[in-house]
């Protein structure tokens, strides 16, 4: 009965007696979300574009970091450090579409996804055979202190990630839209075959497509990397931008952030109002179960690709 | 040369249906389990036992019990390390019950390990439909992404809730010591590696063989027509809601066993954190290896990734290089990940395809055409 009550009711007095605390957790929360969206933005790329699961994604966001922060503590200065990181990211791009797609061509989508699997192992290795597995401290000048709005306090960074997270979206937007390789990215999107019929080159597009996600994964983990440093654990983010991409739909970007606004702002409030009820720590699972409760709905996502089956 | 069926006639339907129709193979299976149940526990060290052929042992039932549901029935999971974590539970709870205050008896009575083991795959079977659930409606990707929810939740609630743990302040469960037969200790700290490797050693060619049987039943076909085509399966009348359901149950019942068995026989005392998500990948990476839809390739996969760490922890020492521990790590990953690509590019249906092509080639050898 107290378990109930404690569930059921004090959650919502307590939000009651102090609407302005809640709003003010709730937009920590989607701002936070901004930040899984940027994750989970990489896998919808190249989910859309080849089909493949890449759980290799954030492997890729700590490798972009580990390199980004190594260049800058080599001294190079940030806009020195990102052109050369995204060059690391192209290459690394090319090598695994040249080494690990080009041989699968054809293959059970299951066998992608275990491909990427290795391929995370690999990066996680040779990052830190490179560049060492001590934490490394990214200051890139993003002020971290708080901000009064009226009655309620956001903290600096998260509108900063959030700016950054909606330029990003409307760079990919525009490059998607108006630029010839976003045509041609968007019809292999579409069709696979159809699109190679018409003469576009799929193999320069995956290798498009794999660096384009790697830049995405650069944004990510300097943002990450600003926010909790940069080390081993960044890669760990995949596992919270997972959710967030079931619960948007493996190929809508749009579904990538509005899926990630739900998830951040779901859990936020769930911490903040639920866990003394069922014990704390449920951040682990909490963006799963909020997904699966989704997906029961909607079996393809929020804004999935509506699945038709055919025999 | 050697291997020919040449000239052995099956007179029965008994005959042809068996699982070793060409006798060869009946002689080296009989040999094998010859050599295993008997050779090995003489020749092995203590140290073989405990760090090879137990863990190899224990990650064929997960990986058995992965294929049931993944190869077989076509359900990708990545729950394995949850379900693990819930037989390990099951069966420290089931065995540090007091059967005898429950019923009012003198003296305090505990269940038998066998029982113990069979309660734990039963409960986890019960959890492994829980989560089953949502199967009938998420497909693919969308299912897998959603069976981590089994296992974040899992390993949450047995952090969290101490009455898992018999209200250990650590959140540790260690294995209490009990008998198989008076005399013969199997768990705890006084049980001899070699009892524990040939209780195990029993319990997986049970499982291996009823795993086998029912892949050749009505049950196993329905799980592979769901697996090809769910929609066409449906039509030709099965049904899917009972097949999957079925599927999970007896998937999460091996993955069961098996934590029960890495709590009990291999490591003695575990924490809801050896059962991370690491292990279920693991389980993962030993069906894709060992090859899908397989009972064969299960034990294959599980040898390669047991083995694979443990000559690379050991290969540089043994060829007298001197690199810094760190370093290896980092190395380890490299290499894990480079073979796992290495092998999905070489053989995507795993090792067992292969020993298949050898089969085939020796069928022929020396003459093929």
């Amino acid at each position: 009965m107290d378990f109930l009550y404690n569930i059921l009711v004090a959650p919502f007095a307590m939000i009651g007696a102090a609407p302005s605390f809640f709003v003010e957790v709730l937009i920590g929360g989607l701002l936070s979300g901004v930040m899984y969206s940027l994750v989970a933005l990489g896998f919808v790329l190249i989910f859309k574009a080849s089909g493949v699961f890449n759980f290799a994604q954030g492997a890729m966001v700590l490798f972009a970091a580990l390199f980004f922060a190594g260049f800058m503590d080599k001294g190079i200065p940030w806009y020195g450090a990102l052109p050369l990181t995204v060059l690391v990211m192209l290459v690394l791009a090319m090598g695994i579409e040249r080494v690990v797609l080009r041989p699968l061509v054809n293959q059970p989508h299951i066998i992608l996804f275990m491909a990427t699997i290795g391929v995370s192992y690999f990066l996680d290795g040779l990052g830190q055979t490179i560049w060492g597995s001590e934490m490394r401290v990214l200051n890139i000048g993003i002020p971290q202190n708080p901000i009064n709005m009226g009655p309620i306090q956001v903290n600096a960074f998260d509108i900063v990630a959030a700016v950054v997270a909606g330029s990003l979206v409307a760079a990919l937007a525009l490059f998607f839209q108006y630029t010839r390789i976003g045509r041609a990215l968007r019809a292999v999107a579409d069709d696979h075959q159809a699109a190679l019929s018409v003469g576009i080159p799929l193999k320069t597009i995956w290798a498009i497509v794999w660096t384009v996600a790697g830049v995405v994964g650069l944004v990510a983990g300097v943002m990450w990397g600003a926010k909790l440093g940069v080390q081993f654990s960044l890669a760990m983010v995949a596992l919270k931008a997972l959710p967030v991409l079931i619960l948007g739909g493996f190929t809508s970007i749009p579904g990538a952030i509005v899926g990630g606004l739900i998830i951040g702002a779901g859990e936020k409030v769930a911490e903040v109002f639920w866990a003394d009820a069922i014990g704390g720590g449920i951040e682990d699972w909490f963006a799963y179960m909020l997904a699966l409760a989704f997906l029961l709905f909607r079996p393809q996502g929020l804004f999935g690709d509506k699945i038709i089956e055919r025999v | 040369m050697f291997y020919r069926e040449a000239g052995q006639f099956k007179a029965s339907y008994a005959a042809d249906q068996q699982i070793f129709p060409i006798r060869q193979d009946r002689i080296a299976y009989y040999t094998l389990l010859a050599v295993a149940f008997a050779a090995v526990p003489m020749v092995a060290n203590e140290y073989w036992m405990a760090t090879i052929l137990i863990p190899f042992l224990v990650m064929s039932i997960a990986s058995l019990g992965l294929n049931i549901l993944t190869g077989y029935a076509g359900q990708l999971s990545l729950g394995t390390g949850g379900f693990m974590a819930t037989g390990a539970f099951a069966a420290y709870k089931l065995s540090t019950w007091d059967i005898g205050a429950t019923f009012g008896l003198a003296e305090p009575m505990h269940l038998h390990m066998v029982f113990v083991f069979l309660g734990a795959g039963v409960i986890t079977a019960a959890v492994g439909v829980l989560f089953g659930m949502p199967s009938l409606r998420i497909k693919g990707f969308y299912l897998a992404v959603a069976t981590l929810a089994a296992q974040f939740f899992l390993l949450w609630l047995f952090n969290k809730v101490p009455w898992f743990t018999n209200y250990s302040t650590s959140g540790v469960i260690s294995a209490p010591p009990r008998e198989l037969f008076p005399g013969v200790v199997i768990t705890g700290p006084m049980a001899h590696p070699v009892t524990k490797y040939l209780f195990l050693l029993s319990l997986v060619v049970l499982l291996a063989l009823g795993a086998k049987n029912i892949m050749r039943c009505h049950l196993g076909r329905a799980w592979m027509a769901i697996r090809d085509m769910d929609i066409a399966a449906e039509i030709i009348g099965i049904r899917p809601m009972r097949t999957k359901l079925a599927a999970f149950a007896l998937s999460s019942f091996y993955c069961g066993i098996a934590g029960a068995a890495w709590a009990f026989l291999y490591t003695g005392s575990v924490e809801p954190l050896a059962f991370s998500i690491e292990v279920s990948f693991k389980v993962l990476f030993m069906i894709i290896i060992g090859g899908l839809g397989s009972i064969m390739g299960s034990f294959l996969g599980a040898a390669f990734i047991t083995l694979l760490p443990v000559l690379l922890t050991n290969g540089p020492r043994l060829l007298g290089l001197n690199i810094p521990v760190d370093i290896i790590s980092h190395l380890e990953f490299m290499i894990f990940g480079a073979l796992i690509i290495f092998f999905l590019i070489v053989e995507p249906h795993g090792l067992a395809r292969l020993w298949q092509i050898a089969k085939e080639k020796l069928r022929l050898w020396p003459f093929p055409y």
